[in-house]
């Protein structure tokens, strides 16, 4: 049998890169059974008790991810928000406190260096005046990279506060949010891309509610030194587990969320990715932001391809890099994400295909270590988002 | 008796025929598998061929064949129940069975013993 690598561990880490970085929690993971990859520069849990139990735990329980990895940034300085809009096409300046919104990084083409996302909150400067900050969380593959072309790109004025001195849990599952309140009281008052100040025993949390997997749930930044006492105290409750990369990677494929490095990178425009929704009403009129020109033409006209979900015909997983092709077997497309979907008990995959074939029903055909799958495109989320917004509550 | 490879297949030989599967070792490392492609009755195999395909959630993996020999079928269970190898990796997750065309194969293979102390230097 060949090497059973992780499909997981093998774009994030370039050859270059210097040894693997250990997260704050990384002995916590191994007293709890975590088979440990390295994955974005870090070792990380791929599983604990394995992929599929975690992933469908998750979709009728809750699940405690560590997402330490990920890139916490604080920027304040005067005017960071319009700033900010040089580069990010979401409305910024619009943003209120408390308030959360994706968004995406982009280059002078309109490419997408990361996608991340973006929340205003309340902050005292130097000299005790009241005022607002910009958290961001971006990807961890990325975070050095994008602090580079954020301080390029923003003025002097402007500090970026890399938080590595924080880490980020995430709990995900339809029974995290009343969980967790029983810890810290006062979490369930947030709705779905809203976030908070709160304390755990005199720690300081930031909380917001949102996630990576389509299901309801929290993102919780935690200082470092407490991190591991406040997961013991998250893993206490019966509801929650501790979810590895591979559950992580099947939900938010089964949610039809992108991976930064796989559905996205800086060939891709917002609009080939089908994420439109970042592209705020207000920006796409001003047409202020970095590749503004070229998106704008893109959402007029179309782009040439665009971001699809497709359901495979068959068990059999068709991954990341299999090809899609034309009656004629010419290659016209490419998969960029693929896996066997546990809720659905099928595979499932994203890919960018020419414009023409783009609506769902379509059959494709794809072709992988030279076998040929057949496909046909689906809407996404694949599996619904259960979301908890403003009014539903 | 049975024989194994470095690369985590096993095969039980009696008289000529072998069937063929990996070990447990190998599906914990896979986890979660969802998907087995088997050889077809008939096919010929070389020592090493790639035999069959076993898909976890995380990755693909091939199966080489432990020896030479003619296909005489693969596991159709698989097809609906892949976590069979998962739950019974030595027995009822078999792959294939396979006719020997040379029987000298199998002292290049690994006995239990040589195979668990290879698989604890791991």
């Amino acid at each position: 049998m060949s090497d059973a690598e992780t499909l997981l561990n093998v774009e994030d880490a370039p050859e270059d890169q210097e040894e693997p970085q250990l997260l704050p929690l990384d002995a916590w993971h191994r007293a709890h059974g975590g088979r440990m990859v390295p994955f974005a520069g870090y070792i990380m849990p791929v599983q604990y008790e394995g992929i599929m139990a975690e992933h469908l735990w998750v979709r009728e329980s809750a699940g405690l991810f560590d997402v330490s990895h990920m890139g916490q940034l604080v920027l304040t300085g005067e005017g960071v928000d319009r700033a900010l809009e040089a580069v990010l096409p979401g409305d910024i300046q619009g943003l209120g406190v408390n308030r959360m919104r994706y968004s995406l990084l982009l280059n002078d083409e309109g490419g997408v260096l990361d996608d991340l996302m973006i929340t205003r909150r309340a902050s005292t400067d130097e000299d005790g005046h009241p005022g607002t900050e910009l958290y961001m969380v971006v990807n961890g593959a990325t975070k050095y990279d994008d602090i580079g072309y954020l301080l390029e790109t923003l003025s002097d004025d402007v500090t970026i506060n890399l938080q590595d001195e924080q880490a980020l849990l995430a709990v995900q599952g339809p029974k995290a949010v009343a969980t967790v309140a029983r810890l810290v009281p006062g979490v369930d008052s947030l709705v779905f891309m809203t976030a908070g100040a709160f304390d755990w025993n005199g720690t300081p949390l930031w909380i917001s509610r949102s996630g990576y997997t389509g299901e309801d749930g929290l993102e919780i930044s935690v200082p470092a030194e407490a991190v591991a006492a406040f997961a013991d105290a998250l893993l206490a409750q019966p509801e929650i587990r501790p979810i590895g990369l591979g559950a992580r990677d099947s939900l938010r494929l089964e949610a039809g969320l992108p991976l930064y490095g796989h559905d996205l990178d800086p060939e891709t425009t917002p609009v080939m990715a089908d994420l439109g929704f970042a592209l705020a009403k207000k920006r796409r009129e001003a047409a202020d932001f970095a590749g503004a020109a070229r998106i704008l033409a893109e959402r007029e006209s179309g782009p040439a391809v665009q971001r699809v979900g497709l359901l495979v015909t068959g068990r059999q997983p068709v991954r990341e890099g299999a090809s899609v092709v034309d009656a004629d077997g010419a290659v016209i497309g490419r998969v960029t994400s693929g896996g066997f979907a546990p809720t659905l008990g099928g595979a499932i995959a994203m890919a960018y295909v020419p414009t023409d074939l783009a609506a769902p029903g379509t059959g494709v055909r794809l072709v992988q270590r030279g076998k040929v799958h057949e496909a046909v495109v689906a809407a996404m989320p694949f599996v619904p988002h259960r979301y908890v917004r403003q009014g539903a509550k | 008796m049975r024989y194994f490879t470095e690369d985590h297949e096993w095969i039980d030989v009696d008289g000529a025929i072998g069937t063929v599967g990996i070990t447990d070792y190998a599906q914990g490392q896979l986890g979660d598998i969802v998907f087995v492609d088997v050889p077809a009755e008939g096919r010929q195999l070389s020592k090493g061929d790639e035999a069959a395909v076993v898909e976890s959630v995380k990755a693909a993996s091939d199966v080489y064949t432990p020896v030479s020999g003619t296909v005489l079928e693969g596991n159709a269970a698989l097809a609906d129940q892949p976590d069979l190898v998962n739950s019974d990796a030595d027995g009822e997750g078999w792959f294939f069975r396979i006719t020997l065309s040379d029987e000298s194969e199998l002292e290049e293979l690994m006995d239990e013993a040589a195979y668990e102390a290879f698989v604890a230097k791991l």
